[in-house]
């Protein structure tokens, strides 16, 4: 296959989504024959335009605090001081994964009540073990002569994290950071029954009045703004990965 | 000058370095040779702290190296690690100007040195300075890790089997290249190998290890002489102890009055060249000039041969 084709067809995913978002009423005809008896084809109780910018903002800010969170984990538990606190942190972290979301929205209703919070809550922990992990598995297999290479030079230990270990982790946080996007893009449409506007909104409603229509829609554009992010993310780690002469995983 | 006084490391219950003393006098190459695991790699890194002794000191210049932080202490000393070990997500230019950066040098005065290196290690700086360290060859970046180990003018160099890796015709080129970066900045360099062909051109005084002693610490031609013991002697190779010999001195310690006909060797070079050239052209002498073409005499076949034998 030629190299162009796939960035063409991404290209052409984007230009559908962004169609899609902007007029879905184009695209009633396509869907019409999957509604019974005159129901809307196209979501009619919101734009989907907006509910879409909410999904991504929900994502994006528990992905943030992930990435905080999990890389400090990750940094503290690497350094001399917080050894001790490995298998402690990983069984934390595992233990965030182990929990369906469902509960992690159930639980979290009573303490901070409907709307976006639970299920900010429910992402954020979520995204957490990929990129931790990964985020261990970077600083702890930066190659032994290059970390001593750095303490030969004089780096102090904050140095040679800044300076040598994270930068050379990278590619490595990156696919974690991805994964859990991935991850987070999918979970946060359950947020929806706890009230978060996302596009979880259309899938509900379409589950709730039987109509089909409401339900493909809603899980294309997750599906679609997935794969494009994914695809976004990946390209970015290759190009961190090629700088540094390593070959991408 | 570098005091190591019963310095001893041991992980455990192995002792990898057992009570090694010795002086390394200032400006002078000393090279550390032994078998692999024989501790040459753990003695050279206890001198500048990578790794700590379990007992012993050193002294540089006077002071214990434990004086000031480790840190500190490192970026004062240059290093070569075994395996170049630059930083990959760096450019060469970053690579070189790691402690100078570490010591806050402006930036002006970082990129002159930079610039300085490159081009006394014959790597073109606009070209090879905003290179990554995979696009170059193993080589070039062997070069790139002595610059970067020499970038903050350090009086102390040391080198872990710098040329370990590289073919034959660049590695000697890389040994001259050294020995004129030591005559230029009069470093001290203390130097680790496993080859004494390479510790016999390049040293001063060597130091052979064996076991994590230190068995033998002496000039290479008393070493060449004199072997301590079987080990040092099986070091060396018996068959060419003659030439090893021959290759310490320069053809113009052994030139005598006299004229001899046919190409000519320079003074600089050294005997065991001269010998070779003389068996190899079937004659008996050859004239030696001086670097600047003046007839200094020559050399023969039987003045060398009496210089190749056991010194007394
Ligand atoms: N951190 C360590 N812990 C335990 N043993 C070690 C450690 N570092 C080195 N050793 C052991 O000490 C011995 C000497 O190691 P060293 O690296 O000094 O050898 P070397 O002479 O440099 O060998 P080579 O020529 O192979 O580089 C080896 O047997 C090695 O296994
Ligand atoms: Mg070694």
């Amino acid at each position: 296959m030629k190299a162009w084709i796939p960035l063409l067809l991404r290209l052409c995913l984007l230009a559908l989504l962004i169609a899609f978002l902007t007029n879905p009423l184009w695209f009633e005809p396509l869907l019409k024959p999957l509604t019974q008896n005159g129901a809307p084809a196209i979501y009619n109780q919101g734009s989907l335009m907006s509910l879409a910018i909410q999904h991504l903002r929900t994502v994006a800010i528990a992905t943030a605090a992930a990435i905080v969170v999990a890389v400090a984990l990750a940094i503290l538990v690497t350094r001399p001081v917080g050894v001790e606190f490995l298998p402690l942190s990983r069984s934390l972290v595992n233990i965030g994964q182990t929990f369906p979301p469902v509960a992690v929205l159930a639980l979290a209703v009573p303490a901070v009540g409907f709307g976006e919070k639970p299920t900010l809550i429910a992402l954020f922990l979520y995204g957490l073990l990929p990129i931790f992990e990964n985020t261990l598995t970077g600083l702890t297999t930066t190659p032994a002569n290059i970390v001593e290479a750095a303490r030969g030079a004089g780096m102090t230990g904050w140095q040679r994290l800044l300076k040598v270990e994270l930068p050379l982790s990278v590619p490595v946080i990156l696919a974690g950071i991805r994964l859990s996007v991935v991850i987070s893009l999918a979970t946060a449409t359950i947020g929806s029954t706890v009230a978060a506007k996302t596009l979880g909104e259309v899938i509900i409603a379409g589950l709730q009045s039987n109509n089909l229509a409401f339900v493909l829609q809603g899980g294309l554009i997750v599906a679609a703004l997935a794969v494009l992010i994914y695809d976004a993310l990946s390209a970015l780690e290759r190009m961190a990965a090629k700088r540094m002469g390593q070959v991408a995983a | 000058m570098i005091e190591i006084e019963h310095i001893t490391k041991r992980y455990g219950e192995t002792t990898v370095v057992d009570d090694v003393s010795m002086v390394i006098e200032p400006r002078t190459v000393t090279v550390i040779v032994g078998t692999s695991g024989s501790g040459k790699t753990t003695l050279l890194r206890m001198i500048n702290r990578l790794v700590e002794p379990t007992s012993g000191t050193i002294k540089l210049d006077g002071t214990d190296n434990r004086s000031v932080p480790g840190h500190e202490l490192r970026r004062s000393i240059g290093y070569a690690i075994q395996g170049n070990g630059l930083f990959p997500h760096r450019t060469v230019a970053q690579n070189i100007a790691t402690v100078p950066s570490l010591l806050g040098w402006d930036a002006a005065r970082i990129k002159a040195r930079v610039d300085e290196l490159l081009s006394l290690l014959q790597l073109d700086p606009a070209a090879f300075g905003p290179r990554y360290p995979h696009e170059l060859s193993g080589g070039q970046q062997q070069r790139v890790g002595v610059a970067r180990a020499l970038a903050a003018e350090p009086n102390v160099l040391l080198m872990d089997e710098p040329f370990g890796a590289l073919d034959p015709i660049i590695r000697t080129k890389a040994q001259e290249d050294l020995l004129a970066i030591q005559k230029r900045f009069g470093t001290t360099i203390i130097l680790v190998t496993h080859d004494m062909e390479e510790a016999v051109h390049l040293g001063h005084r060597i130091a052979v290890m064996d076991a994590g002693r230190l068995v033998q610490y002496a000039t290479p031609a008393e070493i060449l002489a004199r072997p301590a013991n079987d080990f040092v002697e099986t070091l060396i190779g018996t068959s060419d102890r003659p030439f090893k010999l021959l290759s310490l001195g320069a053809v113009g310690d052994a030139v005598e009055p006299g004229q001899a006909s046919g190409e000519g060797i320079r003074a600089g070079a050294s005997q065991r060249d001269a010998l070779a050239e003389l068996l190899w052209s079937g004659r008996a002498a050859m004239p030696v000039t001086s670097e600047d073409g003046a007839a200094l005499g020559r050399v023969t076949v039987e003045g060398l041969l009496k210089r190749a034998a056991r010194p007394q």
